[in-house]
């Protein structure tokens, strides 16, 4: 055990004619020797790419570093002091809670619906599992190139099919209305979350015994009642991986946004990651640009800890 | 549970006969009724969801003047090859297409060298240090392990910057000196767009929790055959981890492919360009040229599609055993 290994250098005198726990741990060493051999590539990347950068970023935060001055002046707490009182970093927030408040519950909603529905043993049920899952595995570009297009003001397929069910009177312009555009990149982004959404609650219906539904059958229970008392409870774990995991992707989202919006309208999508982005690398401002990265990272721990806390509650 | 309290019911509805042959779990009565309605929602609403991309597919043979005809058109008149030869910039282009802006086939084959060096590296690298958590007692493992485990919680976007820095700084590479300065380092390379990608915390944890499963007696059986370390791990460990190697290489690909802001980032020389990138800064440079955009589209989301089908049972057991998507 490491305990031993770290432990040894401070406490516990050796016993008397016993090569030293030290000695004893470096001997154990050389005897796994090839053990850290099969470590060492993945674990020298590890160290490079996620420890030093995770310290590397944290270094930055206290700096003025920007990639075109020379000077890269220690400022203490100065960009946490920005961060806090930041216009733009608020609004960044709010719009991506907005995002993830709206894509998130819709798709696990949507998701759940049709893993009942292809949970039944009907005819090409694989059929209409693999038409549902498509667009998860569409790259995010692709999907946000296409629907950009689909949104067109002119020549947009959503414009000419709505008009000519006169859902509405004049061509809308989704992308660039300020009202709009968000809700827009919601509905594609819905539309690529629902397959997976769909597989995992399917995995977890399966996972439901067969005799809680005969006990609720027996005991005169409706399908709406069923899924009340049965289906829903019992896929709570599962509720609560999607929750965690959707809001957790959905805090970082970025593709979408750059390719369908850039930020725009009047910053009415620039989500938080969108935010870092232009900070780090469209004004150089990397020591600001890691300090939102790390109050991100913040607001993903808060989220998912509110997440965790309201389950266990509503547990109870 | 709360179904006790439903038992009042039990008197309104006859009971069902016990030799009735069950078939299913479901939550639904498998009357009739029951699945027409299903079919009902079922088909309408896979067929909005495949809408997009027979739209694209079709869209992709059109020409420009095509696609901005109103009524859109599903079936193309008259399809053409251009939208692809242009964003491969293959064969004789007019001076109107090269106008028009053109792609180039080197970002698909870009893609497909990043991404298929990323996965072969990833679950090689993942499953070497998984099997050490798994299967070896050495000292110093369980720090390492939870190491490996706390930085899953971090958004990748805060290691970002700093590896744009520790790229650009690599020693000895892109006119760098050994202190890493003076030059470029990675950025704009192979190196750079593979390397950060080659190992993976969560992969780690796939696969060593699959490894834990297999029985130490077979490893101990193989020591004594005389088998040395390698071998063992090479043929018997990996060959028993099949599932597990299989997810984390179609989900490391899966990412790998559709990644797009770390390649945006490291990025300078279309010559670097990977497919998601290309066409994303296409959007931004030739706004009009629409049908080079989809047939670009096309050949991204190809690779995509077809692993998918090949490998459908392998991916949604994959999802369900991870829960995780690229």
């Amino acid at each position: 055990m490491t305990a031993v290994a770290t432990e040894s250098k401070h406490r516990g005198a050796p016993a008397p004619r016993r090569p030293s726990r030290t000695r004893r741990t470096l001997r154990r060493m050389w005897r796994e020797r090839s053990a850290y051999g099969f470590l060492a590539p993945g674990f020298l990347i590890f160290s490079l790419f996620t420890l030093y950068a995770l310290g590397y970023a944290f270094y930055l935060t206290f700096h003025d570093w920007n990639i075109i001055e020379p000077n890269k002046p220690f400022v203490g707490l100065q960009n946490y002091k920005d961060m806090i009182h930041d216009e733009e970093f608020r609004r960044s927030i709010i719009n991506t809670v907005y995002f993830t408040g709206a894509s998130v519950p819709v798709s696990m909603v949507i998701g759940l619906a049709l893993a009942m529905l292809l949970n039944q043993p009907i005819r090409l049920r694989g059929l209409f599992r693999t038409m549902y899952f498509l667009p998860v595995v569409t790259p995010f570009v692709v999907a946000s190139i296409l629907w950009k297009w689909f949104y067109n003001g002119d020549f947009g397929l959503f414009n000419f099919y709505l008009l000519k069910a006169h859902l509405i009177d004049k061509p809308l312009l989704w992308l660039s209305s300020q009202n709009l555009a968000m809700p827009a990149v919601i509905l594609m982004s819905v539309w690529g979350a629902i397959g997976f959404n769909m597989v995992i609650y399917l995995a977890g219906l399966q996972s439901i015994p067969a005799e809680l539904y005969e006990a609720a059958r027996i005991d005169g229970a409706g399908v709406v009642a069923r899924i009340r008392y049965v289906t829903i409870p019992m896929l709570r774990p599962t509720t609560l991986f999607l929750l965690v995991i959707g809001s957790i992707f959905s805090f970082q989202v970025f593709t979408q946004i750059f390719v369908m919006t850039s930020g725009g309208p009047a910053e009415r999508t620039t989500t938080i990651v969108y935010l870092i982005y232009e900070t780090g690398f469209k004004f150089y401002d990397m020591g600001y640009a890691s300090t939102l990265a790390f109050g991100l990272f913040a607001l993903t721990l808060v989220l998912t800890v509110v997440q965790l806390r309201l389950y266990r509650n509503s547990n109870q | 549970m709360t179904l006790t309290t439903r038992t009042r019911k039990t008197l309104d509805r006859p009971v069902r006969e016990p030799d009735r042959p069950r078939r299913g779990r479901g939550v639904n009565e498998h009357s009739t009724r029951a699945k027409v309605l299903t079919y009902l929602v079922l088909a309408p609403g896979a067929i909005l969801f495949v809408a997009p991309f027979a739209w694209l597919l079709s869209a992709s043979f059109q020409p420009l003047s095509e696609i901005f005809h109103s009524p859109p058109t599903w079936i193309p008149s008259h399809p053409t090859l251009a939208g692809y030869k242009g964003f491969l910039n293959l064969g004789h282009l007019t001076d109107a297409q090269k106008g028009a802006g053109h792609g180039d086939w080197r970002w698909f084959a870009n893609s497909a060298f990043v991404a298929g060096s990323i996965t072969v590296l990833n679950t090689l690298f993942n499953a070497m240090a998984a099997y050490c958590f798994a299967k070896r007692k050495f000292p110093g493992r369980n720090v390492i392990f939870v190491l490996f485990l706390s930085t899953m919680m971090v958004p990748p976007q805060v290691t970002l910057i700093p590896n744009y820095l520790i790229i650009k700084h690599i020693p000895f590479f892109g006119g760098n000196d050994i202190f890493g300065n003076g030059g470029h380092g990675w950025l704009d390379s192979y190196y750079g767009l593979i390397m950060p990608g080659t190992v993976s915390a969560f992969g780690i944890f796939l696969l060593r929790q699959y490894m834990l499963s297999i029985p130490d007696d077979l490893l101990d059986a193989a020591r004594i055959d005389g088998a040395g370390d390698w071998r063992i791990f090479w043929r018997v460990v990996m060959p028993l981890c099949g599932p597990a190697l299989a997810a984390n290489a179609i989900f490391t690909f899966q990412g790998a492919w559709e990644d797009f802001l770390w390649p945006l980032i490291i990025t300078d020389s279309p010559d670097h360009y990977t497919a998601p990138l290309g066409l994303a800064l296409f959007v931004v440079q030739n706004r009009t040229s629409w049908n080079l955009l989809f047939a670009g589209s096309v050949i991204a989301t190809l690779p995509m599609v077809v692993i998918f089908l090949i490998f459908q049972r392998r991916f949604i057991q994959g999802i369900s055993l991870t829960g995780v998507k690229g």
